[in-house]
């Protein structure tokens, strides 16, 4: 899938209207859903009831009811402390609730430990990036393919045994690094790259996984304007190829841009639900997440006037050191 | 100073048995510390269990050598499983507790007086090697002369030892440049990762904890065939720790790093002993008495040891075979 999705620049006209396609059909098939916490989708792919998660006496996660539909662009909004992350963590078994059930694809995933959730096709990435520092980037992306005879511990000391498929992995993980742009790092260590190359390198690792859904926890912290730009557009790819994404952001233009679908959770539990328009004019959203004037743009008229003024300002000081 | 007598005695160390048992116990925690990130305080425990199963199997219950190797072998998986089941799920630190804690125990129960007609007490086992003994083809002192000779015995134990290390190095080469190498490495870096990419961290810990486990066997297996003898002694703590001064010295998660680390170690510390015991012998030393009596000699090879353990870490933290960039990527 990835694989034979890289570099088809030759065709770029039929490309964009394949994009197109999909971000209308995923909305589209959105329409109907009502604007509501728990709202029942078409075709979900995560289904979760009753999850609660507590730490002492503080109620982090209670999330009645929610699904995510499959091959849309889900984002998770809500402020900090909302439970977003441990949500996530709940949902991909790297912590275990105190009550709740949740499938994935229709299969039960309580008491499923995180490694074979991981298997069944829900791979996530970490809010703080988790790159194998001393391991090389192209070493990076080899572990993350699933099913490696090589990996066993009776094949291992036997080359012939796993070099033909280690071939085909490497393959696949130069591709997706090129279409990342990291080919060019395959030998660095990790541990060198910056933090922006760190969080594509994450994401391009979570694809050597070969997902159905793709977690992203916040996956545009830290990132600067440039390479956010391409990052959106690597997630808005994961949809092209058929993938669901899942992913927990601060960055509204972002969620504005990409999403199709956005949940919104505040101490714990989901307050809202719709497409990212209905969400962020919902007046529980404002109050406990967005603010009141997160939506108010500069005008045309604001904009020139703060300009003059600071040309102004430079043209003062110019003068100023000319004389 | 006959200084050809103490650099030839000093390769006699460093080549020698003791050297070859500490490199064994070495590449065994390279594959728990170096690889897979495994804090393991105890390898003188796994030693312990191996090399006393093949004694008491021999000298106390009159059972073959070869099943002593086996059984040695068996409950050196034992004790792996006993350690790993309950402290792999939860942080490092949680093994390094139990481990060093384990070894202590091991050594204390075999050293005990209400065990003393299965373990011989403090005194230990003897005379349990006469099938390993019989084995040795050689029958004449064996070496280079003037550099290094060894006895026959002694001759034959080197050969077998040197060769467990040369096959031992082996397997961890080919275990490491595999895939299967590659997932401890990454369990090393980071655990939660590792598991994100649908790997069983847990079950490669296990097995990580086994293979160097089973390393530290065949140490205990040297320890007790080297002198003929084995008695708790053998087993403290200050092993496992000269065991991992030998690892950090070669350079962790390095094939080679244990043999070289080793084979330094051992020269060092005999050449010390031998200098400054010589250097404060006789009626007109070299170093006089006022700075340094003949029985503060044998003690300050262990300072000087420790000087350059220290400027080792300060200097090449890598160890000899380290790589210099990895270390930059520890200081971001």
């Amino acid at each position: 899938m990835p694989a034979d999705m890289i570099d088809s620049e030759g065709d770029t006209t039929a490309v964009a209207a394949h994009r197109t396609d999909h971000s209308v059909d995923a909305r589209g098939a959105l329409s109907g859903v009502e604007h509501r916490p728990g709202a029942s989708k078409p075709d979900p792919i995560v289904v979760a009831d009753g999850i609660v998660r507590r730490f002492g006496g503080l109620t982090a996660v209670d999330v009645a009811h929610v699904e995510i539909q499959r091959g849309v662009i889900t984002a998770l909004i809500g402020p900090n402390g909302a439970g977003k992350t441990t949500f996530f963590n709940l949902l991909t078994g790297f912590d275990k609730p105190d009550a709740g059930t949740w499938s994935f694809g229709g299969k039960g995933l309580k008491g499923v430990p995180a490694y074979k959730i991981a298997r069944l096709g829900m791979v996530r990435t970490f809010q703080l990036t988790k790159v194998l520092s001393r391991l090389t980037v192209l070493e990076n992306m080899r572990v993350g393919a699933t099913g490696q005879s090589g990996e066993s511990l009776w094949q291992a000391m036997f080359a012939p045994l796993w070099r033909g498929q280690e071939k085909r992995n490497t393959e696949r993980a130069m591709g997706l690094l090129h279409r990342f742009k990291l080919d060019t790092k395959k030998g660095d260590f990790a541990g060198s790259l910056s933090g922006g190359q760190r969080k594509l390198l994450e994401m391009a690792r979570a694809l050597m996984v070969e997902p159905e859904l793709v977690m992203l926890d916040e996956p545009m912290a830290g990132v600067n304007p440039a390479l956010k730009q391409s990052l959106l557009g690597h997630v808005k790819s994961l949809r092209e190829d058929g993938m669901t994404v899942l992913f927990v952001e601060h960055d509204m233009d972002m969620v504005r841009d990409i999403s199709d679908w956005v949940i919104a959770m505040a101490q714990g539990r989901i307050i809202s639900e719709g497409p990212p328009d209905a969400v962020m004019s919902d007046q529980r959203v404002i109050d406990a997440y967005l603010g009141a004037h997160h939506d108010t743009e500069l005008s045309e008229e604001d904009e020139e006037a703060i300009l003059a003024a600071a040309q102004e300002e430079i043209q003062a000081s110019e003068e100023e050191s000319h004389g | 100073m006959d200084w050809q007598d103490l650099f030839s005695s000093s390769l006699q160390q460093g080549l020698g048995p003791t050297a070859i048992v500490y490199c064994l116990a070495a590449i065994g925690l390279n594959v728990h510390f170096g690889y897979t990130g495994l804090l393991n305080f105890g390898q003188a425990g796994f030693m312990a269990v191996a090399g006393y199963s093949l004694a008491s199997i021999v000298t106390t219950w009159g059972l073959s050598f070869w099943l002593g190797l086996v059984v040695g072998l068996l409950l050196t998986v034992v004790l792996a499983l006993l350690l790993g089941v309950p402290t792999l799920r939860l942080r490092a630190d949680y093994l390094a507790i139990v481990t060093i804690a384990s070894a202590e125990i091991i050594r204390q129960v075999v050293g005990s007086v209400s065990l003393l007609e299965y373990f011989g007490g403090l005194d230990g086992l003897q005379s349990f090697n006469k099938t390993f003994a019989e084995l040795n083809p050689f029958d004449a002192s064996m070496g280079v002369e003037g550099l290094v000779v060894w006895r026959p015995y002694d001759f034959w134990v080197v050969v077998v030892g040197w060769t467990l290390v040369a096959t031992s190095c082996l397997i961890v080469f080919l275990l490491m440049r595999s895939p299967w190498g590659r997932v401890l490495k990454s369990i090393r870096e980071d655990e939660d990762a590792v598991r994100s990419l649908g790997k069983n961290v847990y079950s490669y810990k296990m097995q990580s904890l086994i293979i160097g486990g089973l390393f530290g066997a065949l140490a205990g297996f040297m320890t007790a065939l080297k002198s003929a003898a084995i008695s708790p002694a053998g087993f403290a703590t200050d092993v496992t720790f000269f065991a991992y001064a030998v690892l950090l010295i070669g350079g962790a998660a390095r094939v080679l790093g244990p043999v070289v680390g080793s084979i330094i170690f051992w020269f060092l510390l005999t050449f010390l002993d031998l200098f400054f015991s010589e250097a404060t012998r006789g009626a007109n030393p070299l170093i006089p008495a006022s700075i340094m009596t003949q029985n503060q000699a044998s003690l300050i090879r262990l300072i000087f040891l420790g000087l350059a353990l220290m400027l080792l870490m300060i200097y090449r933290p890598q160890g000899i075979f380290g790589d210099r960039r990895e270390l930059a990527i520890d200081a971001r």
